[in-house]
């Protein structure tokens, strides 16, 4: 009678697997803060090994929708699911527990002063009540991966920022998370700083396959470590893909501000005299990605097109390892026909063309 | 000075520090987690409840409102319950208890307020419950304040524990104004006012020492 039939795991686990692959899975999120709508109706998977950026404008929902993540912060509606589990509805005692398997990384750092490095590290295994010599143990361990192991008997007041929060990812790796939620760890570091904090993001992901969600205000984070983005304003999701793919089509204009300041645009001294109907030159803007803009286009183009094209500005930049390009092109003469044979043969070519306007003389 | 009188320095001495360091200790055992309770159940709070916080806060002020002469009189029925007489040094430290507990409360409530939000945040992201948050987070973040906070409550004591002379408890106070003042030995004045300089300075030395010593603030 007594005895126990234990069921192999596959079997008592009913969820699917493609389920239990998402790590984070939002459904339909909302949270008012009296008349402002924080989150108006976000979903959103997060998939297990990924870094996914959610990006948006101070306000725009990203700090509230990190922070239901972890229930710091409750949605008035919707669904939370953390590996698998609907946590929105739990109550304080039982999201301890489930805290400890999501790490967090803070933009002021969070860094108890009255306590060593080395303290600030095990922290997160002291509030699990792991016993002393196994939380020395492990931090010393993730002092050693964040490059910090001399500065453990250290306070955090003597570190740098950069210093600080590399403190800061190894307190939130200590518990051996799922989960790594970044609150804009790298928004008070400098340019050097961040690139070196950004770096070690990624090298935790890909060491520990660790999957991390961040949200910031720069898209040049998101540029640097995400796998996937997700645009955020007004608290609704207003774009998401591969970050390669919207940076080579923005859809949205608030996509395609972020974006203004790492991608070519046009220089303002031709954007300003840029006309309507005729001129000397019609400048084209063209988008190009991915395996379209490996090939030779330019000089593809100028056999098919005989007509002295300038390349007025722009660049061909990699994200993740795919080329994305924006070039501003100057096509001569008032000749139509010319022009339409350029604007077909790039379109042909898998790039997307715009005209901007026309200029009288040459720019 | 007379060896007499000199005797009565010394005792003095001792009961003007007894008085001061036990109403001290009790102030602290029970201010501090007042303090505490104030921080915790205020708006934001870790254990918000405005309503316990509206009557703590009332309390506290109510008792604090109190001017210590009056209180040291309307308590003695307390006193005499608690240490089974109202007179003497062990009688004084009930009143100057139940003045300094309150007293203490706020200031302690103060250097608590002070302590980072984000750092509660982080606690409880790493999964901390309310006794995580105050055992490592409040307290420790808050201990520069707190030191600072009982040494100024000390200091107070000092000074009114020079009230409690009123009944009978003794003390440098008491021995300045029966002795110095009423019979004219401004000798005795004068020794009890140089021992309460100096006892002042001690605490305060040593309080700021200590504070120096926990603050990592850097």
């Amino acid at each position: 009678m007594n005895q126990h039939i234990t069921a192999p795991a596959e079997i008592t686990d009913s969820v699917p697997i493609a389920r239990t692959e998402d790590v984070v899975r939002l459904v339909d999120l909302k949270r008012r803060f009296g008349a402002t709508a924080a989150l108006d109706g976000v979903s959103l998977t997060v998939r297990k090994g990924e870094i996914l950026g959610i990006i948006g404008r101070s306000g725009a929902g990203k700090s509230t929708l990190i922070r239901c993540l972890n229930g710091l912060e409750r949605p008035d509606s919707g669904e939370v699911f953390i590996e698998g589990r609907e946590i929105s509805r739990l109550g304080e005692r039982e999201l301890q527990p489930l805290r400890r398997r999501i790490g967090m990384v803070f933009q002021h750092f969070n860094l108890l002063s009255a306590k060593t490095v080395e303290e600030n590290v095990a922290l997160p295994l002291k509030i699990d009540g792991r016993p002393r010599p196994e939380r020395l143990a492990r931090a010393a361990e993730l002092l050693q991966l964040v490059g910090l192991s001399e500065k453990a008997k250290a306070y955090p007041a003597s570190l740098s920022g950069g210093q600080k929060q590399r403190v800061g990812i190894a307190r939130a790796l200590a518990a051996r998370p799922a989960l790594l939620l970044s609150d804009e760890a790298t928004s008070a570091l400098d340019p050097e700083t961040t690139r070196s904090i950004l770096a070690l993001l990624k090298d935790i992901n890909s060491r520990l396959r660790l999957t991390i969600l961040l949200i910031t205000h720069e898209m040049e984070v998101i540029r640097s470590i995400a796998d996937r983005v997700a645009v955020i304003d007004a608290g609704r999701i207003v774009e998401e893909g591969a970050v390669w793919q919207v940076f080579a089509n923005p859809r949205s204009e608030i996509t395609r501000s972020l974006l203004g300041g790492i991608r070519p645009q046009l220089p303002p001294e031709i954007a300003s005299r840029l006309a309507a109907g005729e001129g000397a030159e019609t400048i084209l803007r063209i988008d190009v990605a991915g395996e379209a803009a490996r090939g030779p286009l330019l000089s593809d183009l100028s056999a098919s097109v005989p007509a002295p094209l300038r390349l007025v500005h722009g660049g061909i930049d990699h994200v993740q390892n795919q080329p994305v390009g924006t070039l501003f092109l100057a096509v001569p003469g008032a000749d139509t026909g010319r022009l339409a044979q350029t604007i077909a043969f790039l379109k042909d070519r898998g790039a997307r063309v715009e005209v901007l306007g026309h200029v009288a003389g040459p720019v | 000075m007379s060896p007499v009188l000199f005797e009565l320095l010394l005792r003095s001495v001792w009961e003007t520090v007894l008085m001061t360091g036990a109403s001290g200790l009790i102030s602290l055992v029970f201010g501090l987690p007042l303090g505490l309770a104030l921080i915790a159940t205020d708006r934001g709070g870790i254990a918000e409840s405005l309503w316990v916080n509206r009557i703590l806060g009332a309390v506290i002020n109510g008792f604090r409102s109190v001017p210590f002469i009056i209180l040291l009189v309307a308590l003695i029925p307390v006193t005499r319950l608690i240490v089974g007489t109202s007179i003497g040094t062990w009688a004084a430290i009930v009143p100057l208890s139940i003045a300094a507990t309150p007293y203490y409360a706020r200031i302690a409530e103060v250097s608590l307020r002070e302590v980072d939000h984000g750092l509660i945040e982080a606690a409880r992201a790493m999964g901390g419950n309310r006794w995580t948050i105050i055992r490592e987070v409040l307290v420790p973040e808050a201990l520069p304040g707190i030191v600072a906070g009982f040494t100024v409550t000390l200091v107070t004591l000092v000074g009114a524990s020079a009230m409690a002379g009123a009944i009978g408890a003794g003390g440098l106070g008491d021995l300045a104004i029966r002795y110095g003042y009423q019979r004219f030995e401004t000798s005795v004045m004068i020794a009890v006012v140089i021992v309460l300089i100096v006892l002042v300075c001690g605490i305060q030395w040593i309080g700021d020492r200590l504070v120096a010593r926990l603050d990592h603030r850097g």
